[in-house]
């Protein structure tokens, strides 16, 4: 039973291009997919450590930028005479390079700022996205700053039959996110189930607790923050190759906002919460472009926030699955359906 | 240099208070400083109204705008965590940001001044008339706070709720006013700071976005809750931005608040001004 719902929720995705023929939802849909990988790998900070971080676009975007740069090279004097000429390498080295580097990024920010929590943890990861949007904006000779990188060469795969096969097209590059989405899955999943999951979420609901049974808190939220960060990093670089251009303003607050709207209405926590989540708000600007103008949909955004943390303060998903696991309770069979609850710890 | 610090010490007050009070994240802060500037401009260019008399009138609007938040949303959620509380303040941020968006257009918006174009020159300086008034305006703000926080009776309550809230109720503080005059107050100041930067530069929706982690950067800065080091910390970073803009380059100008961020929690997590049991 357990694991027949993962397995049809593949299914239904896997069956959307067979049915949707319409390009433009499509394209919502391979997005909204980009962003719910990020949204999963927030999610296992702030659903399963606490720590809520209102950076994360930052390391989305670095994945962008390190996937989209080493696919297309790049050439830069630095200060001392030094010049770093790079050739292009294929976009699928991108990919590998923006996880690597996105994950080192994630080391650093989070042996910094482990040392504060709550809101000042929140502020960090704020000042570090922005740093890096200022960087990017900046730093021309790299990043060609506002006027962007464009042309962006697509993700292609070796394979051994048919030779290299170039995913440029949207059926192509939706499966490809499906595919790195499942398998962001199954990793957090499987962490989250192990003893270091374990131990996250023992941290997260009494830490002076965990610290005494011998948990080391600043290795497992750095360790939770690296893999967080490299999840992120894979995801900017599928955006970058599926958009093909990438400019400073990926690295805009909203994109954070995004997310974090993605993983609190879903459901902290939860595993399935961000897929929930993100479906529903990554598809309602779609839904809600013929019937209001901009300003209207963002104002929608805000007040649908406030009213899911007025009304389903812990998300739908969780919300969804005490209901049902009180209604089975009644009917005899015994699921038990634990779901960690944020303790309120906060520093004054 | 000395213009920026006094309207950033405005908005440092303003968050260190609530913050400091009332432990809440406020992300609305720089949409209040704009729609301070807004208010500026509406009364100013629309109504036709004289420079002097529209400055308090701003800050009375944002004194409202702040006291309509705090019972509209921060009220019902009075006991719920931090997170719960700032993520309802980024929704309302959102929201509230887009409506000015919607209400005055994405185009910047000039505020006329009755200033003479001509600086002033004192010797080997020069400085414009405006930038003299918003000097002396935040100037006077700032003492005005200072002596409502330090000499009043409602300030008293507000820095016994500081202290120990459950206490302070005990002793007959009405808690729930003191909450929403401490948003009304930090409001009605990040209105002020806009009113009087507008005039200065130019009015956009989004110029309340940099102003707010400014704000964040300050508060950090000087400490928790702490007012001197809210206005320290504004012409601190003010200086650094400066500096920044001349030595490094202009385009890392607003890097500079972010880097202070990062290096006072890493080396002095307390701010500089704060006692160290304040800090969890």
């Amino acid at each position: 039973m357990k694991l027949v719902v993962p397995f049809l929720t593949i299914l239904v995705f896997a069956s959307v291009p067979l049915w949707l023929r319409d390009p433009y939802l499509l394209n919502a849909l391979i997005t909204t997919g980009i962003f719910i990988i990020g949204a999963m790998s927030l999610n296992l900070l702030l659903g399963f450590t606490g720590q809520l971080s209102l950076g994360h676009i930052a390391f989305f975007g670095i994945g962008a930028y390190v996937s989209a740069l080493t696919s297309l090279g790049f050439d830069v004097g630095l200060p001392g005479g030094v010049h770093i000429v790079h050739d292009p390498w294929p976009p699928i080295a991108g990919f590998a390079l923006a996880i690597l580097i996105a994950g080192l990024c994630g080391y650093f920010v989070g042996r910094l700022s482990f040392r504060v929590r709550g809101a000042y943890f929140v502020i960090v990861t704020i000042s570090f996205a922005e740093v890096v949007r200022l960087v990017a904006l900046n730093w021309v000779e790299l990043t060609q700053g506002p006027l962007a990188l464009t042309n962006i060469p697509s993700i292609s795969i070796g394979l051994p039959a048919v030779g290299s096969l170039v995913l440029r097209t949207k059926l192509q590059n939706y499966y490809l996110v499906l595919v790195v989405a499942v398998a962001a899955y199954v990793l957090i999943a499987r962490l989250v189930h192990s003893h270091f999951g374990r131990a996250m979420r023992g941290l997260m609901e009494n830490e002076t607790l965990a610290i005494s049974v011998g948990i080391d808190v600043t290795k497992t939220l750095t360790l939770a923050a690296v893999i967080s960060a490299a999840i992120a990093g894979a995801a900017g670089s599928l955006y970058a190759h599926y958009i093909r251009i990438i400019d400073p303003e990926v690295f805009a607050f909203i994109n954070t906002v995004t997310m974090v709207i993605m993983v609190i209405s879903g459901g902290k926590g939860s595993l399935a919460g961000p897929i929930v989540g993100g479906v529903i708000f990554g598809l309602m600007p779609v839904f809600l472009r013929p019937i209001m103008a901009p300003e209207a949909q963002w104002i929608a955004y805000g007040g649908v926030l406030i009213a899911i943390l007025f009304v389903l303060p812990r998300g739908i998903v969780p919300s969804l699955a005490q209901r049902l696991a009180q209604r089975s309770s009644k009917a005899g069979v015994a699921e038990p359906v634990v779901f960690p609850e944020r303790s309120a710890k906060e520093p004054a | 240099m000395l213009v920026l610090g006094g309207t950033y010490a405005l908005l440092g007050i303003g968050l260190t208070l609530i913050f400091g009070i009332m432990n809440v994240v406020n992300f609305t802060h720089g949409v209040l400083y704009t729609f301070g500037a807004y208010v500026m401009f509406m009364v100013v260019q629309h109504l036709g109204v004289n420079f002097f008399l529209a400055l308090p009138l701003a800050v009375v609007a944002g004194w409202l705008l702040g006291a309509v938040i705090e019972l509209a949303l921060l009220r019902p959620l009075r006991g719920s965590d931090i997170d719960t509380t700032m993520l309802v303040m980024i929704g309302a941020w959102i929201a509230m940001q887009s409506g000015a968006l919607w209400i005055w257009g994405g185009v910047a918006k000039s505020i006329a001044t009755p200033f003479p174009e001509a600086p002033l020159v004192l010797g080997p300086v020069s400085v414009s008339w405006l930038r003299l008034f918003v000097l002396a305006a935040a100037a006077l703000l700032i003492v005005i706070t200072y002596l409502l926080i330090n000499r009043t009776r409602l300030g008293c309550a507000m820095r016994a709720t500081f202290q120990d809230q459950d206490t302070a109720s005990l002793m007959g503080v009405n808690v729930d006013l003191i909450y929403t005059s401490t948003f009304a107050i930090g409001s009605s100041l990040a209105a002020a700071a806009g009113a009087l930067l507008g005039p200065v530069y130019v009015v956009f929706p989004q110029m309340g976005d940099l102003a707010a982690v400014k704000a964040f950067a300050i508060v950090i800065l000087g400490g928790l809750g702490n007012i001197t080091g809210a206005v320290v910390g504004g012409f601190v970073l003010a200086l650094a931005e400066e500096l920044g803009a001349g030595y490094v380059s202009s385009g890392y100008r607003d890097a500079m608040g972010f880097l202070i961020i990062i290096a006072v929690l890493i080396f002095k997590p307390t701010g500089l001004f704060a006692r160290a049991e304040r800090v969890g």
